[in-house]
C-alpha cells in the first residue's frame, strides 16, 4: 500500500523575485518559446487542444510583448497553413499551430509546404481523429500525415517542447524544410509544470535572422510551384528524400549545440533510459515516456533488466539509430498511441523494419487511444508479461473486451432485409 | 520545384516590347492622347506574361491575364507579386523548366490562392515592403467553388490583395466540367445536353461579384476581354486603393464554349451587350458605375454562336429556356440600369 | 509525492485551484504539476483537476488514481461519483459545505481516515463575503493548507498575486486567510466560523 511521502517542510516562498524556472501552462511556455524565435507572421484557426497556444500568441502580439509580428485570424486550418506558405515564400518567418481534424483539413497544404521547401514551423497539439469525434490525446493526427515530407519531432515534457521549438526554427531555416513539433494535447498543452525559458538575447544568438533560400521579389523574379512533368518529377522527389536524410544528420548536431549553448540535453534523434544491460527495451514517443521511466525504475528495483528508448525524431525515421539503440536487447516493446486499422501500430512497423536484420522480436502495445489513461500499473504488468515471454505480438492495453465482444456479436447477427 | 525565371525567359521584365500588330484596337490607339492610350499601347509595358506559353488559340484567359497584370504592374511601378490558383493559367504558363512569368509568381494549390496572397501581403507589410503589391488570380473554379472559403476570408479581413477571377464559366483545365459559374442550360461534360432539361440546371450558380460586395470591401468590378480598355482602367482603379479588391473578368474559352477561335472578343462583347454579363464597379458594397448598353442584343445572338448552347436551337427550338435566359439578361439590365440614356433614364421606357 | 484531486463543477474554478496549488508548491521550492481532466465540459458539469507535488521532478502525467488529498468544491457530487476512490489511508478530504461531514453522509470515509483528515468548510459563503462571488476554489485551498500543512498560506498568497490582478488577488487572499483560520479553529477544537479572523501573511 502506498503511504504519502513526507515532503520537505514548507519554508515559505524561496524567491519572491522572478525565479529562473517558472510554473506555467505548457501552451503558455510554447507560445513564449515561439515568441522568442521572433516569427513575423502567425496565422491560426482555433482547434482544441491547440487553442491556448494561439490565444497566448495573439495576446503577446496585441500587447506588444511580441513585436514586429502579424497575427492573422483565418477562417480554416487550410487557410492557416496557406497564409504561412505565402508569408514564408515572401521571406517572413512563419508559424502556425493545429491539432487533429485541423491537420487533416490542411493536409493538402501540408504536402505543398514541404514540396516547396518552405521552412514553416508548426506545433501539433496531438489529438485523436474521428469518427467517432474525440478531443483527447493520441498520435493519430501526426501518424496520418507522417509521410508528408515534414520533419516530425515529439516532445516528452513541456521543457522539451520549448527546446524543440527553438531547434525547429534553426533546422527548418538551415535546410529550408518545414518542421512540425508534436506535443501531446492536454497532457502537455494544458499541464502546469516548471519550465525554463532562455533569454531573448540567448535565442537571438542561437537563431540568426531568417534568410530565405528562395523569395518572391520583384527585383529578382522567380516562378515557384511550376508544373513538373514525368521527365523531372522523380528527381524532385529524390531531392526531397535526400534533404530529409540530411536532416537526420543535422538534428543530433543541433541538439549537441543546443546543449552547449543552453545547458540542456533536449531534442536529438532519441534518448536512452537505463538501457545498459537491459534485456527488454521499451520504445515510445511523447509524454508517456515519463510514466514508462517510472515503471522501469519500479521494475528495476525488482531486478527486471529493462530500459527505454525515448524517440524524439520520428520523421525522417532514424532506422540506424533505432537499430543501434536496441541492438543489445533481446526484445523490444513499442508503446504507441495510434492504431492503423487493418495494419497495427505504425511506429511498431517502423521499428520492426529498423530491426529487420536482427533476430530481436518487436512487440506492439497500442495504448492511450482517444485519451484513455495509461496507468503505470498497466504498463508494469505488460512489461512483466514480456519478461516472462508471455506477450502476444500486439496488445491493446486495458481494452474492454466485454464491450468489444458484444459489438462483434451484434455485427455478426446482422442480416440484410429480404 | 522553382524555376529561376531569368534562366529561361526570353524577355526580361521592363524590356521594350516589339509590336508586331500596329494600328489595331488590340494594341491600342496610339493616335489617341497619351493619357487615353492603353497600357498595352506603351512600349514601356511590363509584359508580365510573355509569349511562348501553351494557351489554346483564342484563349480569353491568357489575353485577360496579360492586360490585367500589365496594368497592375504599371500602377505599382513594376512591384507586383502574383499568386496563382491551380488551373489553365497556371498549367499553360509554367511547364517546368519554362515559365512565362516575368514577375515573381507563386502557385500553391487549387483552393488557397487568396490565403497564400494574404500571407504574402502580411509578410511584405511586416518586412517594410508594402510598396510591393499582391495580386491573386484564379479561374472560376478556383475562385467561386474550391477557393471560395479562402476568398471570403481574405475579403472579410480586408487583406491588401487584388484578386482577379478569370471566369470562363467552367472547369476547362480538366475537360469542361460544370462550376458554380456555369450558366443555366450550358452543356458541359458533367451537365450533358440530354434529358428533359438539357445542360446546366436553372436556379443554380452564384453571383460572386455581388457576394464580394456584401463583404463591404473597398472595390469590386466586373470586366471583360471585350473591353480591354475598360479592364485596364478597372485594374488601375483597384490599384489606387489598399485592402481587399476583386475584379471578375469574363474570359471566353473556345474549347469549353464551342466557339471559333477568332470569336473570343465577339462572344464576350455579346455577353455584355445582351445584359448577361453586366459591367460595373462597386465601392464599399455600393454600385458606383456601370457600362451602359447602346442597344440590347437578344440573348439568342450570344447563345447561337456557342455549341454549348446548341441544344437550345436543335433539333427543335427550346423557347421556354431561351425565354428564361432572356429574363436573366433583362433582370440585369434593370438592376444595373444598363439601357439608360444620357439622362440616366431607361432608354427602353422612354422610347415606349 | 503528494497527489491532490479536486472535484467540482465547471465555473467553480477547479482548474484554477489545481494550477494555484501547483504554483504555491513551486514557490515553496518543490516540484509540482497541475492539469485538468481534459473534458469538453460546460458550465455546471462535473469536472476534476489534478495536482502532484514532489521533492523530485515529476515524470508521470497520468490522471491521479490514488490521491493523498481530495478537495470537493461541490458537495452535490458526493453521492454521484466515487470521489474518494484510491484515496490513501493517510489521505485528506476537504468538502465545501456548511454542514458537518457526518450530515453529508461521509461516515464511511470518516471511519477509514485518521481523525481530523475529513473536514468541511463553508467556502462558498466565505467567497461570497470576501470576493463577492460564490467561487469557492481559493477558500478551499486556504482550508487545505491549514489542514495538510503541504503548503503555507504565505506561498499561496504569493501564487494568488501572480495569477490575479491586484484588487482581485487581495480579495482572494482574504478568502484564503478566512478559510485557513476557520480550519485552524476547528483543529483547535473550536467551532468553525465562516467569518474567521484575519491572519497576517
Amino acid at each position: 500500500m502506498k503511504t504519502p511521502i513526507q515532503l520537505t517542510p514548507p519554508k515559505g516562498p524561496v524567491e519572491l523575485t522572478l525565479p529562473k524556472a517558472r510554473q506555467i501552462e505548457g501552451s503558455r511556455a510554447i507560445a513564449e518559446a515561439v515568441g522568442l524565435c521572433r516569427p513575423q507572421v502567425i496565422c491560426a484557426y482555433p482547434i482544441t487542444p491547440q487553442t491556448h497556444i494561439v490565444e497566448e500568441l495573439s495576446a503577446m502580439v496585441k500587447t506588444g510583448e511580441l513585436m514586429d509580428c502579424e497575427f492573422i485570424n483565418v477562417e480554416s486550418e487550410f487557410a492557416a497553413l496557406s497564409v504561412a506558405i505565402g508569408a514564408s515564400a515572401a521571406g517572413a518567418r512563419a508559424y502556425t499551430a493545429t491539432s487533429s481534424q485541423g491537420l487533416l483539413y490542411m493536409a493538402e497544404a501540408v504536402y505543398n509546404a514541404s514540396g516547396m521547401q518552405l521552412p514553416i514551423v508548426m506545433t501539433l497539439g496531438n489529438r485523436a481523429i474521428g469518427a467517432p469525434i474525440n478531443i483527447w490525446n493520441d498520435h493519430s493526427d501526426a501518424m496520418a500525415l507522417r509521410d508528408a515530407g515534414w520533419v516530425l519531432l515529439f516532445a516528452e515534457t513541456n521543457q522539451e517542447a520549448i527546446d524543440l521549438h527553438l531547434q525547429a526554427f534553426r533546422l527548418a531555416e538551415e535546410l529550408s524544410t518545414p518542421v512540425m513539433v508534436c506535443v501531446d494535447g492536454f497532457i502537455l498543452t494544458h499541464a502546469y509544470e516548471e519550465v525554463e525559458l532562455p533569454t531573448p538575447e540567448a535565442v537571438d544568438r542561437w537563431l540568426p535572422k531568417f534568410q530565405p533560400r528562395q523569395v518572391l521579389d520583384p527585383a529578382e523574379p522567380i516562378t515557384m510551384g511550376a508544373l513538373v512533368g514525368p521527365e523531372s518529377f522523380s528527381e524532385v522527389r529524390y531531392l526531397a528524400h535526400r534533404k530529409q536524410l540530411r536532416a537526420l544528420e543535422r538534428i543530433p548536431e543541433l541538439s549537441a549545440e543546443f546543449n552547449a549553448t543552453f545547458g540542456r540535453n533536449s531534442g536529438g534523434i532519441l534518448r536512452t533510459y537505463k538501457t545498459e544491460g537491459a534485456e527488454t527495451i521499451v520504445l515510445a514517443m511523447g509524454s508517456i515516456n515519463g510514466t514508462i521511466e517510472d515503471a522501469i525504475d519500479e521494475l528495476r528495483r525488482n531486478g527486471h533488466a529493462i530500459g527505454a528508448v525515448i524517440l524524439t525524431t520520428f520523421r525522417p525515421f532514424p532506422y540506424a539509430s533505432v537499430a543501434a539503440a536496441l541492438k543489445n536487447a533481446s526484445q523490444a516493446i513499442v508503446v504507441e498511441k495510434s492504431l492503423t486499422a487493418g495494419m497495427g501500430g505504425p511506429l511498431a512497423a517502423d521499428v520492426t523494419l529498423a530491426l529487420a536484420n536482427t533476430s530481436t522480436p518487436v512487440y506492439s502495445v497500442i495504448a492511450g487511444l482517444g485519451g484513455r489513461p495509461i496507468p503505470q500499473a498497466s504498463l508494469e504488468s505488460i512489461f512483466e508479461r514480456a519478461r516472462d515471454r508471455e506477450l502476444p505480438e500486439t496488445t491493446f492495453l486495458d481494452l474492454h473486451w466485454d464491450a468489444v465482444n458484444q459489438a462483434i456479436t451484434k455485427e455478426l447477427s446482422w442480416t440484410p432485409h429480404t | 520545384m522553382n524555376v529561376e525565371a531569368k534562366e529561361t525567359m526570353n524577355v526580361e521584365a521592363g524590356q521594350k516590347i516589339k509590336f508586331y500588330q500596329t494600328g489595331t484596337l488590340t494594341v491600342g490607339n496610339r493616335l489617341l492622347d497619351e493619357d487615353l492610350r492603353t497600357v498595352q499601347a506603351s512600349e514601356e509595358r511590363s509584359n508580365a506574361i510573355t509569349s511562348g506559353h501553351r494557351a489554346c488559340q483564342g484563349c480569353g484567359e491568357a489575353l485577360g491575364a496579360r492586360y490585367a497584370l500589365d496594368a497592375a504592374m504599371r500602377a505599382a511601378n513594376g512591384k507586383i507579386i502574383a499568386v496563382n490558383a491551380t488551373g489553365c493559367l497556371e498549367v499553360f504558363s509554367t511547364p517546368y523548366p519554362e515559365t512565362s512569368w516575368t514577375l515573381p509568381w507563386l502557385h500553391s494549390l487549387f483552393g488557397n490562392a487568396a490565403s497564400v496572397a494574404s500571407g504574402v501581403a502580411a509578410a511584405l507589410r511586416r518586412l517594410g515592403k508594402a510598396d510591393i503589391r499582391v495580386v491573386a488570380q484564379g479561374g472560376d473554379g478556383g475562385t467561386t467553388d474550391i477557393g471560395f472559403a479562402c476568398l471570403s476570408g481574405m475579403f472579410e479581413r480586408n487583406d491588401d490583395v487584388l484578386y482577379l477571377c478569370y471566369d470562363n464559366q467552367g472547369y476547362m483545365n480538366t475537360g469542361v466540367q460544370r462550376s458554380s459559374a456555369t450558366p443555366p442550360t450550358a452543356r458541359t461534360a458533367t451537365t450533358p445536353a440530354v434529358g428533359t432539361a438539357p445542360g446546366n440546371i436553372f436556379g443554380t450558380g452564384k453571383d460572386v461579384p455581388r457576394i464580394a460586395m456584401a463583404h463591404g470591401i473597398p472595390y469590386v468590378a466586373t470586366a471583360s476581354v471585350a473591353d480591354l480598355h475598360d479592364l485596364e482602367r478597372k485594374v488601375t482603379n483597384a490599384m489606387q486603393v489598399r485592402g481587399a479588391r476583386y475584379i471578375h473578368i469574363l474570359v471566353p474559352c473556345p474549347l469549353g464554349w464551342g466557339t471559333v477561335t477568332n470569336a473570343t472578343i465577339r462572344v464576350a462583347r455579346l455577353a455584355t451587350e445582351s445584359g448577361l454579363f453586366p459591367l460595373f464597379e462597386a465601392e464599399h458594397g455600393e454600385i458606383v458605375a456601370s457600362s451602359p448598353i447602346r442597344r440590347a442584343v437578344p440573348v439568342e445572338d450570344y447563345l447561337k454562336i456557342q455549341s454549348r448552347f446548341a441544344h437550345l436551337f436543335r433539333p427543335t427550338r427550346d423557347d421556354a429556356h431561351l425565354a428564361a435566359l432572356q429574363a436573366i439578361a433583362d433582370k440585369n439590365i434593370q438592376r444595373y440600369n444598363l439601357l439608360r440614356n444620357d439622362h440616366g433614364n431607361d432608354a427602353r421606357k422612354e422610347a415606349a | 509525492m503528494f497527489q491532490v484531486r479536486i472535484h467540482g463543477r465547471g465555473g467553480q474554478g477547479v482548474v484554477t485551484a489545481a494550477e494555484l496549488l501547483s504554483m504555491t508548491a513551486f514557490t515553496e521550492g518543490l516540484h509540482a504539476q497541475a492539469f485538468p481532466s481534459f473534458g469538453s465540459e460546460r458550465m455546471g458539469a462535473p469536472v476534476a483537476a489534478f495536482c502532484r507535488i514532489s521533492n523530485t521532478p515529476i515524470r508521470t502525467r497520468e490522471p491521479i488514481a490514488d490521491p493523498d488529498g481530495v478537495i470537493v468544491q461541490d458537495p452535490t457530487l458526493i453521492h454521484l461519483f466515487d470521489l474518494f476512490g484510491g484515496l490513501s489511508k493517510e489521505g485528506f478530504v476537504l468538502v465545501n459545505s456548511s454542514r458537518t461531514p457526518e450530515s453529508l453522509g461521509l461516515s464511511a470515509i470518516l471511519e477509514k481516515l485518521p481523525t481530523g483528515h475529513v473536514r468541511t468548510i463553508p467556502a462558498t459563503e466565505i467567497a461570497r463575503e470576501k470576493i463577492g462571488r460564490p467561487i469557492p476554489n481559493i477558500a478551499m485551498l486556504g482550508g487545505f493548507a491549514a489542514m495538510t500543512g503541504i503548503i503555507t498560506l504565505k506561498a499561496l498568497a504569493w501564487a494568488i498575486h501572480t495569477k490575479f490582478p491586484k484588487a482581485l488577488a487581495e480579495k482572494n487572499i482574504e478568502a484564503a486567510q478566512a478559510a485557513f483560520a476557520a480550519v485552524q479553529h476547528a483543529i483547535a477544537g473550536e467551532p468553525i466560523a465562516a467569518r474567521g479572523e484575519e491572519l497576517m501573511v
